[in-house]
């Protein structure tokens, strides 16, 4: 054993390994520190040995662990000493100590591009390893041309210039404009002819950099790879020592293959076939050995082999040569072999046409799912998700599940969600998904998220032929000692709605029901809802349970509605009614809550409701309802007026519209202050407002609509119709744009109506609830409301009242089904009397296509496959917009956000890009992934080149048609001028020379 | 992260730690906090530690894949992105192994402890930038000789 050569530095560690404890070790390391802390605060004492030696220390005591927050600037400061062994401490320490972000690299730049462009060697190297391991983007601006003369010079021996060429890829990273693509090509094409092979294996990490951000621009190399793996192949001309186990540099050549998976295709026939030799030579010619660092090796450069062949989407004989290998490798039981094997199976599915054979190893690859190492477990899980269709699907959830009771706790969230994916897409039938999920949430509850038991929920209400066989289910679950949380609230979801369908059978009697479930549900936290209206149900729930010989009446079989007329209303519209009639209303009201105890009436949205989103509960002031039921209501969210009359959202969270232009909102000066606060507030107030608001009939708002920017052509279209003396006193283009974006809020206004909208959303489903006001204290006479749905929208309005009784407010449901893609909008066709006036309007639903998306995040993995597989013409389109809003980077981000589209930092590596993934719903498409990729042009922010892909050819268009409109005019523009209107498909001629060919671009994403 | 481009293909980090999890090397190629590195070498650590010799020298961690090999009561780990090589970069720990068994002649624990500075300099000299350098394991023992004269 050799001690370091510096006494101090060898009895300072033997110090620390004698300590017996962690205290101890603290001691010596604080006494250590003070001592060369006070060393270092009179430097001037300190011989160039000393102060290395304390620079060894500081960087040792780091490595242990402990914090240094001194020592930083002495230790840069040697960088700059005139002797050899101080800067190399100097350099190396500072490396380990400090990241590319600290102030103290900054003062040494000068000295370190002198000792570049110097003349001692040892001193460039010292300088470009640093510069190599830690430079920044600072770095990279005052170094790069530098470091670029190194690699090239014919007078600098390979050690300099190896280190020169890894030195330029870091400064690359940094800041990929330091390479000038035109110029490099050439000489990187030269650089591959280099015989040094510890120079031609950096230069090689270099070119997979370049490559992977811009094959296009290299083409002229890849003639140069294939012969360098031709040459290795052959082991043709390569010295002994670049040999591993007699193997040609295994790391050259995994590096050279993976650069060829940069570029698209191969298109040049003899490099063609040259390549294809040399992989065949791999594929057939690697054979198992005893000697593990040399099975390794070979299998580094097979495997490597393996995903260029796939890569290059080789002929037939040669992919299925490629599933054979893997097949073998997935039953072997050298772990690193078999997991690799799985690993790249995972990455063969995307091939098309060997589905079938990888389904022949079904059997074998659950085997791995019960291996003992989770490793394996992983890439066996990835792989049969990933192989999972409907033929398998029910053989590969069973395992999953029967899985999942083993599973330890790393695992069963993945497991879970894959489980209820797969249930989902690929269910033979319903009942079974019912089960899946049933199962799921017994077994792992924990993983099981909300949104996977809402979905059980939608499906069984929307499947009749489901609801006693899911009843029955939730019923046998609850005999069940322990029960998760979630199998309560679902279970008591379901028996709630439809337990009644099982009343005939043993133990399913409503007051069986009712028991069972009541025992249950203290296990369910109800406190911690920060729903106000969930806490306001278990409340009420618990208040009926004491009820006694009365639960049998609110027990009773809930009856149809015929239609969906609030107890309330009823109320408000008769004060007088007799007694017995009140009597039933009460009990109605009650049947109402008690309908609502177990989960709100609505579709499931507790749990998971944020804080911001919290509804505003408001008590109806009507006089007879006070004792009977603390019945609430849900309002959506209004707006009060401020002082000067601008409208503000009452509502906290305000996602990412920008903000409204308030100076240039003109409000009615003429109206009656009352008269502009909303419903709400009136009802707020002790019914403070005396009579009707005068109608207003010059209302600047009309000026303000017809003035504004043509956006959205159907509403204005129907608004230009509207001859109405009554005008609405709301910016309704502007309030249906909010409503794109958010799901309750404002509508329409007017002196005598408000109609606030409330929507939820369910993959293709969408369920809006109307909320009809009068503002007067006068009936709304001749009330109607019709939909005229497009025709890609399934549309069914609940029976709105002909009358709304003063100061009332009428709830009227509206179901949305989805069935295709459009950007088609649905039109709410709304008319009513008040006095003599009849007014008509037109109004835009907000049933947009971003309401059946649902935002997605991918991993570079199922990306890159996914974006690939979907290069086929119409699935993938793309597009230059030009007259595009000029928004930074970041506001594109957040736009795409409030459309649902889930922005995925890190997948594409070009700064000026951004790429998103979202899940479209629709009943012909189900659930559909859509990638989509801008590209922006720094000098040019007006326009940008937009890529979207899916699936389906028309849902490709309708979405890359519905983000266009909103790059090119951002909804809620207050400006007077109109928007540069869409430029249609733009012949690639006009493409800026920045771009480069798509298909380019992405293969070097991948 | 500074920079989305670090995420593709380098080694983002090398340690060598013993059994306790005592830290005898790292080296970092991405800008990290000195916070994080610390939990980072001991997430690494806790993952390794305990895995069966039977099992793959690969795990995956946060995002990243740890590969790792035991060499007594050492472990060389080196993480790189999912996409890579995995017995690439195995093999390149070994050489790695070797180089320094070369150096020392019969490397053991005690003497990457007290040569640490050493275990960087060579390690320098082997890996740049978080890509290999050189693969002679008789470039970098004449280069060390080199240096060691200049001393």
């Amino acid at each position: 054993m050799a001690l370091s050569g510096m006494r101090g530095l060898s009895v300072f560690i033997s110090d620390i390994r004698n300590c017996h404890n962690k205290e101890q070790e603290r001691l010596r390391v604080d006494k250590e520190l003070g001592n060369i802390r006070t060393r270092f605060k009179n430097e001037k004492g300190l011989s160039p040995y000393e102060k290395k030696k304390y620079v060894w220390k500081t960087l040792y005591i780091y490595m242990l662990g402990y914090d240094v927050d001194f020592g930083h600037m002495e230790t840069v400061s040697l960088i700059s000493a005139p002797k050899y062994p101080e800067k190399q401490v100097g350099y190396i320490v500072t490396s380990c100590l400090l990241n590319e972000n600290n102030d103290f690299l900054r003062m040494v730049i000068n000295t370190v591009r002198n000792d570049i462009i110097g003349r001692n060697e040892t001193y460039q190297c010292l300088a470009l390893t640093m510069v190599g391991n830690i430079g920044g983007k600072e770095f990279s601006e005052s170094l790069a041309p530098d470091v670029q003369k190194l690699l090239i010079s014919s007078s600098c021996r390979p050690v300099v210039r190896k280190k020169a060429a890894l030195c330029l890829l870091r400064l690359y990273r940094k800041n990929p404009d330091v390479v000038n693509i035109d110029g490099w090509s050439d000489r990187m094409a030269q650089l591959l002819d280099e015989r040094d092979l510890g120079v031609l294996t950096s230069v090689m990490s270099l070119f997979v950099s370049l490559v992977s951000n811009n094959a296009e621009a290299y083409w002229n190399c890849l003639p140069k790879c294939v012969r360098i793996l031709e040459r290795m192949a052959r082991n043709q001309d390569i010295p002994q020592e670049y040999t591993y186990y007699g193997i040609p540099s295994p790391w050259l050549q995994v590096k050279t293959m993976r650069a060829l998976q940069y570029f698209p295709t191969i298109e040049d026939p003899g490099a063609r076939r040259a390549l294809f030799e040399v992989l065949q030579r791999i594929l057939m010619g690697t054979d198992v050995v005893k000697n593990v660092n040399k099975n390794n090796a070979s299998h580094a450069v097979l495997f490597e082999a393996l995903a260029l062949v796939m890569h290059l989407d080789a002929e037939k004989e040669m992919m299925s040569q490629c599933v054979a290998l893997l097949g073998k490798f997935i039953a072997v039981r050298e772990p690193n072999i078999r997991y690799l094997g799985l690993e790249n199976m995972s990455r063969m599915l995307l091939v098309t046409d060997v589905q079938d054979i990888i389904k022949r190893h079904q059997a074998q690859i659950i085997t791995s799912l019960k291996d003992p190492d989770i490793s394996i477990r992983r890439r066996a899980l990835d792989l049969l998700y990933g192989m999972c269709d409907v033929t398998n699907a029910k053989e590969i959830v069973e395992e999953l599940l029967q899985y999942l009771n083993t599973a330890e706790f790393a695992m069963r969230e993945e497991l879970s969600l894959k489980a209820a994916i797969l249930a989902e897409k690929f269910a033979p039938d319903l009942s079974w998904y019912v089960d899946v999920i049933l199962q799921l949430i017994d077994k792992a509850g924990d993983f099981v998220s909300d949104d996977i038991w809402y979905r059980v929920v939608q499906f069984v209400t929307n499947n009749e032929d489901l609801q006693p066989y899911a009843a029955a289910k939730a019923r046998e679950y609850l005999d069940k000692p322990a029960l998760h949380e979630t199998m309560v609230k679902v279970s008591a979801y379901l028996l709630g709605e439809y337990g009644h369908l099982l009343a005939r059978r043993p133990g399913c009697s409503p007051k069986e029901l009712f028991a069972i479930i009541n025992d249950k549900l203290p296990t369910v936290s109800y406190e911690s809802y920060i729903d106000v209206e969930i806490q306001q149900r278990a409340v009420e729930y618990f208040e009926l349970s004491r009820k006694g010989a009365a639960l049998a009446d609110v027990l009773a079989e809930m009856p149809k509605f015929p239609e969906r007329e609030s107890a309330l209303l009823k109320k408000a519209e008769d004060a007088e009614v007799d007694t017995a009639e009140q009597s039933a209303i009460k009990l109605r009201s009650q049947q109402q809550t008690s309908s609502a105890i177990v989960v709100a009436d609505q579709p499931p949205v507790n749990g998971s409701v944020p804080a911001s989103n919290h509804l505003t509960l408001v008590k109806m002031p009507s006089q007879n309802i006070t004792e009977d039921s603390n019945v609430t209501y849900e309002e959506p969210p209004v707006e009060i007026p401020k002082e000067n009359g601008a409208p503000v959202e009452v509502e906290s969270k305000v996602e990412n519209i920008p903000e409204t232009n308030i100076e240039s909102k003109v409000e009615p000066p003429a109206v009656h202050p009352a008269s502009q606060a909303d419903l709400l507030a009136d009802l707020l107030g002790p019914l403070a407002i005396e009579g009707p608001p005068a109608a207003v009939e010059q209302n600047p708002v009309q000026g303000l609509e017809t003035n504004q920017s043509p956006v959205g052509d159907l509403a204005l279209a129907t608004l230009e119709d509207q001859s109405n003396s009554v005008q609405p006193i709301v910016n309704v283009e502007e309030k249906f744009h909010i409503l794109c974006s958010k799901d309750s809020g404002v509508l329409y206004e007017d002196p005598h109506i408000q109609i606030g909208l409330k929507a939820e959303w369910r993959a293709h489903h969408g369920r809006l609830v109307l909320f009809l006001g009068n503002k007067n204290t006068a009936p709304l006479l001749s009330v109607q409301a019709l939909i005229l749905p497009p025709s890609h929208l399934k549309t069914e309005l609940s029976s709105v009242p002909d009358t709304i009784p003063p100061r009332a407010q009428v709830q009227i449901p509206l179901e949305v089904v989805n069935l295709r893609a459009s950007r088609d909008v649905a039109v709410l066709d709304f008319s009513y009397t008040f006095g003599t006036s009849l007014v008509n309007v037109k109004l835009r639903l907000p049933v947009v296509l971003n309401k059946f998306l649902q935002p997605i995040t991918l991993s570079p993995e199922e990306f890159f496959p996914q974006w690939k597989a979907l290069n086929v013409q119409n699935l993938k389109v793309q597009e230059v917009v030009k007259g595009v809003k000029p928004l930074p980077l970041p506001e594109i981000a957040s736009l795409f956000m409030s459309l649902h589209l889930a922005v995925a930092p890190g997948l594409d590596n070009n700064p000026n890009n951004l790429v998103a993934c979202t899940t479209f719903f629709s009943e012909t498409t189900r659930a559909m992934l859509c990638l989509v990729r801008i590209e922006t042009d720094p000098q040019d922010r007006t326009q940008l080149r937009l890529t979207v892909a899916s699936g389906d050819q028309y849902l490709t268009f309708e979405l890359k048609e519905y983000i266009k409109e909103h790059l090119i005019d951002i909804p809620r523009v207050q400006t007077a001028s109109p928007p540069v209107p869409v430029q249609p498909q733009l012949p690639p001629a006009a493409v800026p020379a920045t771009y480069n060919d798509p298909g380019a671009m992405l293969a070097g994403l991948l | 992260m500074a920079d989305t481009r670090e995420t593709f293909q380098q080694i983002r980090f090398i340690l060598l730690q013993n059994r306790q999890g005592k830290t005898r090397l790292a080296k970092y190629y991405v800008p990290l906090e000195d916070s994080e590195k610390h939990k980072v070498e001991y997430e690494v650590h806790r993952l390794v530690v305990n895995r069966d010799p039977k099992f793959t020298n690969f795990v995956e961690f946060r995002t990243h894949k740890v590969i790792y090999r035991r060499y007594a009561g050492l472990f060389f780990s080196m993480c790189v992105d999912i996409t890579d090589n995995e017995l690439a970069y195995l093999e390149c720990i070994h050489l790695f192994v070797e180089i320094l068994d070369h150096f020392f002649s019969n490397v053991c624990e005690l003497d990457l402890v007290f040569n640490f500075h050493k275990v960087y300099l060579i390690l320098d000299e082997f890996i740049l930038a978080g890509e290999l350098q050189e693969t002679s394991k008789r470039a970098i023992i004449e280069r060390m000789g080199e240096l060691e004269k200049l001393e």
